[in-house]
């Protein structure tokens, strides 16, 4: 099967080339953090995680999401989703790979991973979370896998299969679930120390990962020969609009229980994030796009003809994908250390190196989603190119 | 180089006796024989005698001579085992905007507390810091895989990471203590290595005024514990269940 990934045509060789470009540059700029250390990001001893455990954090919820595609078709026999849940499958290994290689190039030591094995901690959250993840490729790439033979030989997929899939279903909430424990079991971090982190995670998840997509199948529709059809893109579009209206209710729960209840320690994190402290402001116009993206992102998608056509459909999920992109990817980390347990008001922004390889890192989660899914078109006939 | 038999079976012989000694000896409390131990060590802060010496700063430089603390002027990059902080952000948020002035302008010596409930030690995925029974919280700097978990759970802001190579910026090299390779956590230990010797931290020994107070917190005979029970103290963010055992005297 995996030849299939070897032919192809000019386009498909320049994309590809474009990706390696991309991750080449990203691997020289780690190669330069491995000579001289994290000390060539923008980190700092206040803020000591940014956008690698951000985006870390945020592909969690990617993966996590193939769950919306997985669970009607599998547990509901909801056929339409039939052509698209395995392109769901692929997009969790890819997220659930692109993790892993964010925690890996956050790490003081990454050559002593194996640490975290040899003297396991249970007690440790993150241990859990390495296993959650380690679980979920492994259970991702058996499904995918098997039930992609099975299709190419003209075959129901074997029997045994189904109750590895029914285990994947809550193992997708889990490592969401595990991911959030990871911020809100910390006594001192007052601004993730809430208990509705895990199910806003969840939501904001469920609405990011389906816009992913249904974004992916409007541009495989223009580029191959594949249409993922009306009805699946249109219950993906549901399941958007019910996520991300569930993400905005739950964060009017978190802003009002913070500034209601007026604890300094849980205002300031949201002051900071929104108004600036102490002077400090250069993450608030970030928050406002992101506000504003989600709210016009609801609002597009509660009125019926912008949500069904398909030109404003692929806008409403940019911004989507966006909205929840700068929530999680920027102002959840960074803003659980503004301001420190001593106070500090410390600003982060990424340096170039520091960017250069999370879009490395990016361009190889890409590169695997551009190789499952032409292997899964070639084995469909459907490539057109 | 040959062995024959007779020499074989001698080694092996003394190997065995020696390590059976070695077992015996850390089968006691005491690993070295001048060591002090304590079923619970804790620290008392009498800050009203740090005020006895105006701009004082002989505990910070005795831990960083003693330690091959790094001094790193870029403030991100700071490694800090012990340092000053106004009382505000010391005890925030339990000070008051309008508190007796004496407090609001006395630096307060921060570190490690020792937490009995150290959340540092609880997220570590790789067991490299770790509690031990006499209550100080440890760091094996060849274990930490420098995840900064650790960083995030204190709510002190007692640990630093080695965003650089730290050796660059040592300003006297003691041979007497490690220094530590970049990407790895640090913090205060107590000075475990100078009691593994008889000898008391080297903060509390290099107090001139006395405003240390170093002992063992279960016994009622101790110093420390009569300072406790004669003098009402703080404890920083005592409200988050940490139960640190550094005490201040305000």
């Amino acid at each position: 099967m995996f030849e299939k990934a070897i032919v192809g045509g000019r386009r498909y060789w320049l994309w590809i080339l474009a990706l390696f470009v991309v991750m080449a540059a990203g691997g020289g700029a780690y190669w330069r953090q491995l000579q001289s250390g994290l000390g060539i990001t923008g980190l700092s001893r206040d803020v000591t995680w940014g956008l690698y455990i951000a985006q870390f954090t945020f592909l969690v919820g990617v993966a996590a999401s193939a769950v919306m595609v997985v669970l009607p078709y599998y547990l509901h026999d909801y056929k339409a989703f039939g052509r698209i849940t395995i392109l769901g499958e692929f997009l969790a290994m890819a997220a659930v790979t692109m993790c892993m290689l964010f925690i890996l190039v956050d790490l003081g030591q990454p050559m002593r991973i194996l640490n975290v094995l040899l003297h396991p901690a249970p007690a440790s959250m993150m241990f859990w979370d390495l296993i959650a993840l380690a679980g979920y490729l492994l259970l991702n790439a058996v499904i995918a896998l098997v039930t992609l033979t099975a299709e190419r030989q003209g075959e129901p997929p074997p029997r045994w299969i189904r109750p590895v899939i029914l285990i994947s279903i809550p193992w997708a909430i889990s490592i969401h679930t595990v991911t959030a424990f990871l911020y809100n079991g910390l006594p001192g971090r007052s601004f993730w120390l809430t208990a509705i982190l895990a199910p806003r995670f969840l939501a904001s998840a469920f609405a990011a990962g389906p816009a992913l997509l249904i974004l992916l199948c409007l541009v495989m529709r223009k580029v191959t020969r594949f249409d993922a059809g009306r009805e699946p893109i249109r219950k993906l579009t549901l399941i958007v609009t019910y996520a991300m209206i569930v993400n905005l209710f739950f964060v009017a729960m978190e802003v009002f229980t913070v500034f209601y209840s007026r604890i300094p320690e849980h205002i300031e994190h949201f002051q900071y994030l929104f108004a600036g402290l102490n002077g400090r402001a250069s993450l608030v116009p970030w928050m406002w796009a992101s506000a504003a993206m989600g709210i016009v992102s609801v609002v597009l998608l509660l009125i019926g003809r912008t949500r069904r056509k398909e030109s404003t459909l692929g806008l409403i999920c940019v911004l989507v994908f966006l909205s929840i992109w700068i929530d999680k990817g920027v102002g959840l980390i960074v803003g659980g250390f503004v301001p420190s347990p001593l106070g500090a008001v410390t600003e982060y922004a990424p340096t170039f190196p520091e960017i250069a390889i999370v879009l490395g890192i990016w361009a190889f989660g890409f590169l695997m989603v551009t190789v499952f899914y032409k292997i899964t078109l070639s084995v469909r006939g459907e490539l057109g190119v | 180089m040959t062995i024959d038999r007779k020499e074989f079976l001698r080694m092996t012989g003394l190997s065995l006796a020696a390590l059976a000694a070695g077992r015996a000896r850390a089968a006691g409390r005491e690993s070295a024989r001048d060591a002090v131990a304590a079923r619970r060590w804790a620290m008392v802060v009498d800050s009203r005698k740090c005020l006895k010496k105006a701009g004082c700063d002989l505990c910070i430089r005795a831990c960083n001579r003693s330690h091959n603390v790094p001094v790193i002027a870029d403030r991100r990059h700071e490694i800090k085992w012990i340092w000053k902080e106004p009382f505000q952000e010391a005890f925030a948020p339990a000070a008051g905007g309008f508190a007796n002035s004496q407090y609001q302008d006395r630096p307060f010596i921060v570190f490690c507390n020792h937490c009995d409930r150290p959340p540092c030690v609880r997220v570590c995925p790789t067991q490299a810091t770790w509690k031990r029974e006499d209550g100080i919280v440890m760091m094996d700097w060849h274990r930490c895989i420098g995840c900064r978990y650790c960083m995030a759970a204190c709510p002190y802001g007692s640990r630093s990471f080695n965003w650089e190579d730290p050796r660059p910026y040592i300003r006297d090299l003691t041979t007497e203590f490690p220094t530590r390779s970049r990407g790895v956590v640090e913090k205060c230990t107590f000075c475990a290595e100078r009691l593994a010797v008889g000898k008391a931290p080297a903060c509390v020994e290099a107090c001139e005024p006395g405003a240390l107070v170093f002992g063992d917190l279960e016994d009622a005979a101790s110093e420390l514990r009569k300072v406790l029970s004669t003098n009402f103290t703080l404890r920083r963010k005592a409200e988050l269940g940490t139960v640190p055992e550094v005490y201040y005297i305000v």
